[in-house]
């Protein structure tokens, strides 16, 4: 799963320079130019640190919160088998959501800071997990629609310049693909089935659909720090291409499964070779992405409620450590 | 990812209160092969970090052996230094078969 773009958000730092730039810059950005990676230790630029400390943090934070509204079903999954692949589809993520932390910690914040700015409403996650999943159609637009999206955002990010990043995409796309699948296999035995899950999967098409097109972030022309993010090689393929892409690729998947894309616009023009499609709700995005949307004050609490009722395991845990450390420690003396 | 690769400073803010200690992680894909560097976590001690690595890294028969190491017992050569580290193996071309010229009789060598 994956965060929005992260132009929602201002960057702490400003762009580097071109001019002026020192010798240490000069270098970093001639490796950058030369598609070469740049590593933790690395001389970087301070606002090269603080995008990617960014992006990379609330890339995390998208993945853990992610297992929320999918976590929701596991219990009223409607078959043995269907449950077991969502239960490893919900591990998938917290796994990304290692990976991911794990690559921000080079950057040089520790995760409790990272978790902290999370609880505390700080940190940003992608806007698409608050909506809430009301059927188990959901659970399969999800997989086949977000996931998805994901997928066209993150395959880019496996050239990202930054090292620990790009290995971490790396894993993630690997396992992602069979999230899509398995969620337009949901959709598909919808499809199939009476006309009352047919229409179950046509509704969770109609309430995803927009979200997920908004997911990839606003417009190219509203954008404030692609071109910084482009010159880094941390973003590599504009918000509104990636929109174009996702479209393209899922209306002749829906059209497969029989429904229809709630777009009146929805139309191939063939003199582009892309499909025209209508606008986007922007005010949603912001109302959401501003904590307005229709779950951001659960998905929250949900969060902190879990981290705040496993603190007594992890204490008991780091507790259980040092106490056979002590007893080793006594054996030895 | 490992505690040697971090920069010198931090990112600020309030310190880690009781953080678990961060472990790196490398994986034997398949007998015959070497353990490869495959990523860190944490943990609070090294049981539990070779359990959660089983979780975290091998979901998919990524691997058949796992090691897991303190990140802080790693000690790391100073990227600073890289040029002039690695530059007096650089020079050295003889060092290398392709240096020297064969006559093209000699068939096998």
């Amino acid at each position: 799963m994956y965060t929005q773009s992260m132009d929602t958000q201002s960057a702490e730092g400003q762009p580097g320079k071109a001019d002026g730039a020192g010798p240490e810059e000069q270098r970093f950005q001639a490796t950058v130019d030369a598609e070469g990676k740049i590593e933790p230790r690395d001389w970087m630029p301070e606002a090269y640190r603080k995008t990617l400390l960014r992006q990379i943090s609330q890339h995390a934070h998208s993945e853990i919160i992610g297992m929320l509204p999918e976590g929701n079903w596991i219990s009223r999954a409607p078959s043995l088998k269907r449950k077991a692949i969502l239960i490893a589809k919900v591990q998938d993520e917290a796994g990304h959501g290692l990976y991911l932390y794990s690559a921000a910690e080079t950057l040089g914040q520790s995760r409790d800071q990272m978790m902290d700015a999370l609880h505390t409403g700080r940190a940003k996650y992608s806007s698409i997990f608050n909506y809430p999943t009301l059927t188990w159609a959901d659970v399969g637009a999800i997989g086949w629609l977000v996931d998805g999206a994901a997928i066209m955002n993150q395959i880019p990010l496996c050239r990202c310049s930054y090292g620990p990043y790009a290995r971490a995409m790396i894993r993630v796309c690997k396992e992602e693909s069979f999230h899509q699948r398995q969620g337009f296999d949901i959709m598909l035995s919808l499809c199939k089935g009476t006309a009352e899950q047919k229409a179950m999967a046509q509704d969770a098409l109609e309430r995803w659909w927009w979200p997920v097109l908004a997911m990839f972030g606003p417009p190219d022309a509203a954008s404030v720090h692609s071109s910084q993010s482009a010159r880094w090689k941390i973003k590599r393929v504009s918000n509104d291409e990636l929109r174009q892409k996702f479209v393209d690729a899922t209306v002749p998947q829906a059209e497969l499964l029989g429904l229809e894309v709630p777009d009146d616009k929805l139309e191939w023009n063939a003199q582009r070779g892309h499909y025209d499609y209508g606008d986007i709700d922007w005010d949603d995005f912001w109302r959401v992405v501003n904590g307005e949307g229709p779950c951001n004050k659960e998905r929250l609490a949900a969060r902190v409620k879990a981290y705040d009722d496993g603190q007594w395991v992890r204490d008991a845990a780091m507790a259980y450590a040092e106490k056979q450390k002590a007893k080793r420690h006594k054996e030895v003396a | 990812m490992s505690e040697a690769e971090k920069p010198g400073g931090t990112g600020g803010g309030t310190p880690p209160v009781q953080e678990w200690p961060l472990w790196e992680v490398f994986i034997r894909s398949k007998q015959g092969l070497d353990h490869k560097h495959c990523g860190s976590l944490h943990a609070t001690d090294a049981k539990q970090a070779i359990q959660m690595a089983r979780d975290v890294y091998t979901r998919r028969n990524e691997g058949v052996s796992i090691w897991v190491v303190p990140s802080a017992a790693i000690t790391a050569s100073d990227p600073g230094d890289r040029e002039s580290f690695v530059d007096p193996m650089a020079d050295k071309i003889f060092r290398h078969p392709t240096f020297y010229d064969l006559p093209d009789e000699l068939k096998h060598m």
